[in-house]
C-alpha cells in the first residue's frame, strides 16, 4: 500500500487564461471546500509537488516555463489540465500566439473541462489524478518507469 | 543506572517521532478547527513523510544530502543526550551544531531562495540562542547541576524561582517550533512564499528526514518545558507532562492568531525578552540562593 494518494501536494501554474480557473483553484483551498481534508497542500515549489495543476492555454512565452516546472517535479507526478483553455486552447485556440492546450508541451493525465471549471470539478479531477499517481508509483516500485 | 539510561534513550528514539508526528497532526486538525474547516486526518503528517520517502530522489548537489544527514543525526543525538539524563549545555551545543549543518545544507544548493532561507535561519538562531543558554544557567543555579538527571532528582520544583526564564523560554519556543509570528525560514503554512525558503532545494527523502528531525526536536524541547516542573514526585511528572502538552497547543493558538513579523522584530523582541525576563530572573536567583 502506497501513501502517495494520501498526500498529494499540488503546484499550480496559470498560462494565458482569463484567471477564472485560477481563482477557482484557489477557491478549493478555502474553508468552504477545504482540500486539506484529502491531505492536499498547495506548494509553490515544483520539487515538493506531486500534482501539476495547469490552467489556461499555452503560449509561445510560457511553454518553456511549463516544461521546466514539469521537469523539476520528482516522479511520480501527474498533470491535471483545469478548464477548457488548458484542455484544448478554448476560445483562445486560434490566436496567433497560442500553441493550444497544455498537452502540446507536457503529457496531461486528467482533463477537467469547464469555463470556469467548478471547484467541485477540480477536486474531482485531482482525486481522479490520484489513481494515475498510484499507478505510476506502482510502476516505479517495479522499476519499470523511472 | 546505565540500563535505565539506555532504556530511556531507546524509548526516545522510538517514541519521539511517533509523539512528534501525532502532535503535528493534532496541530493541523486544531488549526483547521480554528479556521472552521474539517482539516486533514490526524495521521496526515505520517502520510506526508511516508510519501516523501517514496518519491524520486532528486538532489541538486550530493554534498547537500550529506549535510542534511549530519543535521538529522545531531538533532537525534542531542535529544538522546537530554533523555539519557546528560549535560544540558552539551544538549544545546549539539543542537546548535545540528542547526548549523542545516544552514550549510541550504547554502550548498546555491539557490537564491535557499540562501535567503539560510540567512533567515541564522538570524533566528541568533535570536533564540541567548535565552536558551540563560534557561540552562537558571537550571544550574536552581539545582546545582547542568545534568538533566540531577534536575529530575531535585526535590523542589524549579518552576517558581525560574518563572521569568519559563516565560522567556515560551517566547523562543515559538521560534523553535517554527510558528507565526516568527516562522521566518521554514514555515508550515505559506508554501508559496519566501518563508519556505530553507527547504526550496530539498525534496523527497531529504525533505522527509528534515520533517522527522523537526518532530524529534519538538519532543525534546517539550522535555525542557517538563524539566521546569520535575521534582521527583508523581505529581511533578503529571503537571510537567500536562503543561508541556498545553504549551504546544498554546503555541498553535499563537500561530493561528498572529501575523508573521519581520526578522527585525523577531530578533529585537527575542533579545529584549531574554534581557528582561532572563537576566532579571538570573539576578534574582543569584540573590536568593
Amino acid at each position: 500500500m502506497s501513501y502517495i494518494a494520501k498526500s498529494p501536494w499540488v503546484i499550480h501554474y496559470d498560462g494565458s487564461s482569463c484567471n477564472g480557473c485560477d481563482i477557482e483553484v484557489l477557491a478549493c483551498l478555502t474553508p468552504m471546500y477545504d482540500v486539506e481534508r484529502f491531505g492536499i497542500i498547495n506548494t509553490g515549489n515544483p520539487k515538493h509537488a506531486d500534482v501539476f495543476l495547469l490552467t489556461g492555454a499555452v503560449n509561445e512565452q510560457n511553454k518553456d516555463v511549463i516544461k521546466q516546472i514539469y521537469e523539476q517535479m520528482p516522479e511520480p507526478k501527474v498533470v491535471v489540465a483545469v478548464g477548457i483553455c488548458a484542455c484544448s486552447g478554448g476560445v483562445f485556440k486560434d490566436c496567433y500566439n497560442i500553441l493550444g492546450g497544455s498537452d502540446t508541451v507536457v503529457p496531461v493525465d486528467v482533463y477537467v473541462p469547464g469555463c470556469a471549471a467548478r471547484p467541485e470539478a477540480i477536486i474531482d479531477g485531482v482525486v481522479k489524478g490520484l489513481g494515475v499517481l498510484q499507478e505510476k508509483r506502482d510502476k516505479m516500485a517495479k522499476g519499470g518507469n523511472k | 543506572m546505565i540500563i535505565k539510561t539506555v532504556i530511556s534513550i531507546i524509548a526516545y528514539l522510538i517514541l519521539a517521532p511517533i509523539v512528534g508526528g501525532l502532535l503535528a497532526g493534532l496541530d493541523r486538525k486544531f488549526s483547521a478547527k480554528m479556521q472552521r474547516r474539517v482539516g486533514p486526518p490526524v495521521l496526515q503528517p505520517f502520510y506526508d513523510v511516508f510519501k516523501l520517502f517514496e518519491k524520486e530522489d532528486q538532489t541538486v548537489t550530493k554534498v547537500q544530502d550529506f549535510y542534511v544527514l549530519i543535521f538529522v543525526v545531531f538533532v537525534i543525538v542531542s535529544g538522546a543526550i537530554f533523555f539519557g539524563g546528560g549535560d544540558m549545555l552539551l544538549v544545546i551545543f549539539t543542537l546548535t551544531l545540528a542547526s548549523a549543518f542545516l544552514i550549510i545544507a541550504a547554502y550548498s544548493s546555491n539557490s537564491p531562495y535557499a540562501e535567503i532561507g539560510a540567512e533567515r535561519e541564522l538570524l533566528q538562531m541568533m535570536a533564540y540562542e541567548p535565552m536558551v543558554l540563560m534557561t540552562v544557567i537558571g537550571f544550574y543555579m536552581c539545582c546545582g547541576s547542568f545534568a538533566v538527571k540531577d534536575v529530575l532528582a531535585g526535590t523542589s520544583m524549579p518552576f517558581l524561582p525560574m518563572i521569568g526564564l519559563f516565560i522567556g523560554f515560551l517566547f523562543i519556543l515559538t521560534i523553535k517550533f517554527r510558528k507565526s509570528p516568527f516562522d521566518l525560514s521554514m514555515s508550515h503554512h505559506a508554501h508559496q512564499e519566501l518563508v519556505k525558503g530553507l527547504t526550496t532545494e530539498f525534496s523527497g527523502k531529504t525533505l522527509g528526514w528534515i520533517e522527522v528531525s523537526h518532530w524529534y526536536e519538538n519532543v525534546f524541547l517539550l522535555g525542557f518545558v517538563f524539566l521546569f516542573f520535575a521534582n521527583g514526585t508523581v505529581w511533578g511528572t503529571v503537571i510537567g507532562v500536562v503543561v508541556a502538552l498545553l504549551t504546544y497547543f498554546f503555541e498553535v493558538v499563537i500561530d493561528n492568531s498572529f501575523a508573521r513579523m519581520k526578522w527585525q522584530f523577531a530578533f529585537k523582541s527575542a533579545w529584549i525578552v531574554a534581557l528582561v525576563f532572563g537576566v532579571i530572573n538570573i539576578f534574582v536567583l543569584y540573590v536568593i540562593i
